[in-house]
């Protein structure tokens, strides 16, 4: 029976034979069952790349459309054991597109085994795979140089592709690498040694897999726990669930709950298999307090020396979503049980995974590595990630698709911005609108270029002045003459461009006017970002909804006919997209309706609101 | 992990981990979902994972109803298993049978298995889920069970109609689960993923969890059909000209519907001989499921669809 579990993640590049390796340890460890041979014989027939043998590959490519590619499309995960170890594979594929597959690996392996052509030596898929390992946090790599038989098991290449290698790792820091010639399609040093290769006399790939050392639970630190789930099942009893992070708990125990700084005494540790004299990082636990202190999900409950807080966070970011990541954005950020919403604050820069070195950028592309500072809309508790994977790892979620859009590693809280502080101000937005009679609000009109905003949000404002409110209108095209002349029209600058406005609107809604933004504004995330900059019924969404063809029929400022003729790049309906509001507050379809009568609409909603009389 | 949970002292500690892995995950799901609901098949994987619920919410009973999607053809010993189970945990458990198979009588005699398996399980748990309004539906698949469940995700997002895009997946980073949903979207959760068969019977012998009989060898009347051993369950089973029940000793290694679940023959009545015979089968777990085999890809295709 085993009794330990190493987590290993497996990488490659393409055609480097690491489906095969991984079919052959799978095989050899007998774990294949007769029907699945039997299939595998079908299938080797029927799209093997072995002529007359069997396609150890085809047990471990999954999905169809791989069979019929011959590529690994997604990271799988694979399971056998030894008599003394269990083994978790992660399966991650080479191609350079699905790099984010390979850091989803990385992040919870203890070893990674980096596969090596030993006819190709060192490429830099293999550099790039090093380098995510490494950052993840895995400092042990078996370095697995692959189809020695085709270099007639030359023991020069390899040694020089060790040493290419060690060279490299030694950049990286830290790094324990074992370094392996096997043959997978063979089977030469996957198990068992070989006779092949004389020359070497280290152990097999198998036997390096069950000597490694799992990454150590963090016992020996200091106590931490996220509160996943508050359990009250009646009146009598309230205990707080979760997985213990780092360290130990016993009843008798001093907790904090760091956010809000308040202290309890730990009086029970609760099993379903019984109350526990003490548990340790690892452990699924309910903790029972000896009063009522204020506790909820996310919240995390820590023993001496107490964790940070932070809302401003340097961080590494792995960035897998094919729109990318801009200074201004703003996203879902998950960390243990805490979900909040972050800021790019700044893009530092660019991680070039070849060299090493770092490039100074505005966006993060798919699949590129860099580091950034994030604004968080409350604090959260924290550690680097050098230090806790549990409190220092977080990912970001896209505020529409809702899909997982990077994987972050913190560095530190971002002291600069940390040490400004909101000035209290004596006399607020409350007041400042109460001397004015009114409701400060923002009226952000979206919609096409040439669609009719410039025109109804100018009627709109006169009305208002007209019945006596104190208004400001921020035009697109006239703040692009100052505040924001150093912006262009490329999609981080189209951000940019959102989040001032948005900033200078909050501004004057804090002044107590009531604002009319007129900006083409295409994408939801700026728009949702300037919603959230103001508070809730404070901000009306005006989609002016004119068709594309009939802005170009208008097409007022001849924009269209240059955007068409190539003139102009990056213009929205044309080469850029417009993404329309699923649910504004306002919709003005202009076709067939005069412009005055849509303004009186406008108005007329914010009589219905009550937000003018 | 800690040495010091008494009881487990004889639970290795892989399957320590495993468990705490699977206890995290359901809170998570908890915390983050609006509806969830446990996706109970009554077979040994629905057991541990039930056993894994109760202790993840204990001392109050899981804070999510059990569903079963009943085809009408599920062997009597399990239903008399489900409902004793229910009873003796305080649960709350719903059962849905597709009501057009109910009445065009959609049965896996007078249908192939291809339809019979579309209207009575993949509609059915579509209906089911929809009509509940569940968005996170928790169930007990295991990623060795089949290859094109080694790449599902643990917090795996089902696009409108509960369809699964192999190649839309998010990213599944640490023990951190994004249970965020856009419209139309709903989830599944496999708190399983990670464990294999082996790892399952250990765990259920380990932790004294009870499963339905047929999984102990015992005599039963089997026809052979094709190659399997059929159980002839009750009266309305169709026998083949020449077919005569024959009374042998078998057992079952996955349950499902009963025309469509092999038997194999074996000894094994106690968990501990099931263990011992998993150390030396050469049969895979599913083979039995005369259902999966009847089309290329199969499983990957009912999964795209939205079986589970």
């Amino acid at each position: 029976m085993p009794n330990s579990l190493l987590r290993v993640l497996t990488c490659g590049s393409v055609d480097d034979g690491k489906s095969t390796l991984i079919g052959r340890m799978l095989y050899e460890c007998g774990r294949i069952p007769d029907d699945v041979q039997a299939a595998l014989e079908r299938d080797s027939r029927r799209y093997g790349t072995v002529p007359g043998g069997i396609d150890y590959a085809l047990l471990v490519d999954g999905l169809a459309a791989e069979r019929e590619q011959g590529i690994t499309i997604d990271v799988a995960y694979r399971y056998f054991e030894t008599a003394s170890r269990r083994f978790i594979l992660a399966d991650t594929p080479g191609h350079e597109q699905y790099t984010r597959n390979m850091v989803t690996g990385a992040s919870t392996a203890d070893l990674a085994v980096l596969l090596v052509d030993a006819r190709k030596g060192l490429l830099n898929q293999t550099r790039r795979h090093a380098a995510i390992a490494s950052m993840l946090g895995i400092r042990q790599v078996v370095l697995a140089v692959n189809k020695m038989d085709l270099i007639g098991f030359d023991q020069a290449r390899f040694a020089a592709i060790v040493a290419d290698f060690q060279a490299f790792a030694a950049q990286l820091g830290g790094l324990e690498v074992t370094a392996i010639p096997v043959c997978a399609v063979a089977g030469d040093n996957v198990l068992a040694p070989t006779d092949r290769m004389p020359w070497y006399t280290g152990g097999s790939l198998l036997a390096a897999l069950e000597d490694a050392a799992p990454r150590m639970a963090a016992t020996e630190a200091a106590f931490r726990m996220a509160v996943q789930y508050v359990n009250r099942p009646d009146l009598d009893f309230r205990g707080f669930s979760g997985t213990i992070a780092a360290g130990r708990i016993a009843p008798g125990q001093q907790i904090t709950n760091v956010q809000s700084r308040v202290t309890a005494t730990v009086t029970r540790v609760l099993t379903m298999d019984g109350d526990l004299p003490q548990a340790e990082a690892g452990d699924a636990v309910t903790l029972v307090l000896d009063q009522e202190i204020d506790i909820s999900r996310g919240d995390v409950l820590a023993g001496l020396p107490l964790p940070e807080t932070t809302d401003k966070i340097s961080a590494r970011l792995a960035w897998f979503d094919e729109a990318p990541l801009f200074q201004g954005r703003s996203y879902l950020l998950q960390i243990g049980a805490r979900l909040v919403v972050a800021t790019v604050a700044t893009v530092a820069h660019v991680l070039d995974v070849d060299t090493l070195a770092e490039v100074s950028a505005r966006e993060l592309k798919f699949n590129e590595i860099g580091q950034v500072t994030l604004s968080l809309s409350q604090p959260i508790v924290f550690e680097t990630y050098a230090h806790s994977h549990t409190l220092g790892g977080f990912i970001l979620i896209d505020r529409i698709s809702r899909n997982t859009v990077a994987a972050g590693m913190i560095l530190g809280t971002d002291r600069i911005a940390s040490d400004v502080h909101w000035h209290q101000l004596t006399v607020d937005k409350a007041a400042r609108a109460a001397l004015k009679g009114q409701r400060p609000a923002v009226l952000w009109f979206t919609g096409l270029s040439g669609a009719g905003k410039s025109t109804i949000a100018n009627l709109v404002e006169n009305r208002l002045h007209t019945l006596g409110r104190h208004t400001i209108l921020l035009d697109g095209d006239n703040v692009r003459h100052g505040l924001n002349r150093d912006l262009g029209f490329s999609e981080a600058d189209r951000v940019e461009n959102i989040r001032r406005v948005a900033e200078v609107a909050r501004l004057c809604v804090d002044a107590g006017l009531i604002v009319l933004v007129s900006f083409i504004s295409p994408y939801r995330a700026e728009r949702l970002l300037a919603r959230e900059r103001v508070a809730e019924n404070e901000f009306l969404e005006v989609y002016v909804d004119t068709p594309v063809d009939e802005c170009r029929r208008r097409d007022p400022k001849g924009l269209y006919a240059k955007a068409d003729a190539g003139q102009i790049r990056n213009f929205t309906g044309v080469d850029a997209p417009y993404e329309a509001p699923l649910s504004p507050e306002v919709h003005l379809t202009t076709i067939d309706a005069p412009p005055e009568a849509l303004a009186d609409q406008v108005v007329g909603e914010l009589r219905r609101r009550g937000m003018i009389d | 992990m800690s040495a010091s949970l008494g009881r487990k002292a004889g639970l290795p500690l892989h399957l320590r981990v495993l468990e705490a892995e699977a206890i995290h995950i359901l809170r998570e799901v908890v915390g983050q979902a609006r509806a969830p609901v446990l996706m109970y098949s009554i077979g040994k994987d629905s057991s541990v994972l039930l056993h894994l619920c109760r202790k993840a919410f204990y001392p109050g009973v899981p804070p999510f109803p059990l569903l079963h999607i009943d085809t009408r053809w599920k062997f009597r010993d399990m239903i008399a298993f489900r409902d004793r189970t229910v009873r003796a945990f305080g649960l709350d458990l719903r059962v849905y049978t597709n009501p057009d198979g109910i009445r065009d009588n959609v049965n896996p005699f007078d249908h192939d298995s291809v339809f019979y398996n579309a209207v009575m399980k993949t509609e059915a748990l579509k209906q089911a889920l929809t009509e509940g309004r569940y968005d996170a539906a928790i169930g007990g698949a295991r990623r060795d069970e089949e290859r094109s469940r080694a790449k599902e995700r643990i917090f795996s997002v089902r696009g409108p109609g509960q369809t699964w895009d192999p190649k839309r997946q998010r990213p599944e980073l640490w023990n951190v689960y994004n249970g965020q949903l856009a419209a139309g979207e709903t989830l599944r959760v496999f708190p399983l993923s990670n464990w294999t068969e082996l790892d399952v019977w250990t765990y259920i012998e380990a932790e004294g969890i009870e499963v339905v009989p047929l999984y102990f060898a015992k005599m039963r009347p089997t026809v052979e059909r094709d190659g399997s051993l059929i159980v002839v369950d009750d009266d309305r089973f169709r026998f083949r000209p020449g077919e005569q029940p024959v009374d042998r000793l078998v057992r079952f290694r996955s349950l499902g519907c009963y025309p469509y679940s092999a038997a194999v023959t074996s000894p094994a009545a106690t968990i501990a001989e099931i263990v011992a015979e998993m150390h030396t089968t050469r049969e895979s777990e599913r083979a039995g499921r005369l259902i999966d085999q009847d089309q290329e890809s199969s499983m990957e295709k009912k999964k795209r669809e939205g079986y589970f």
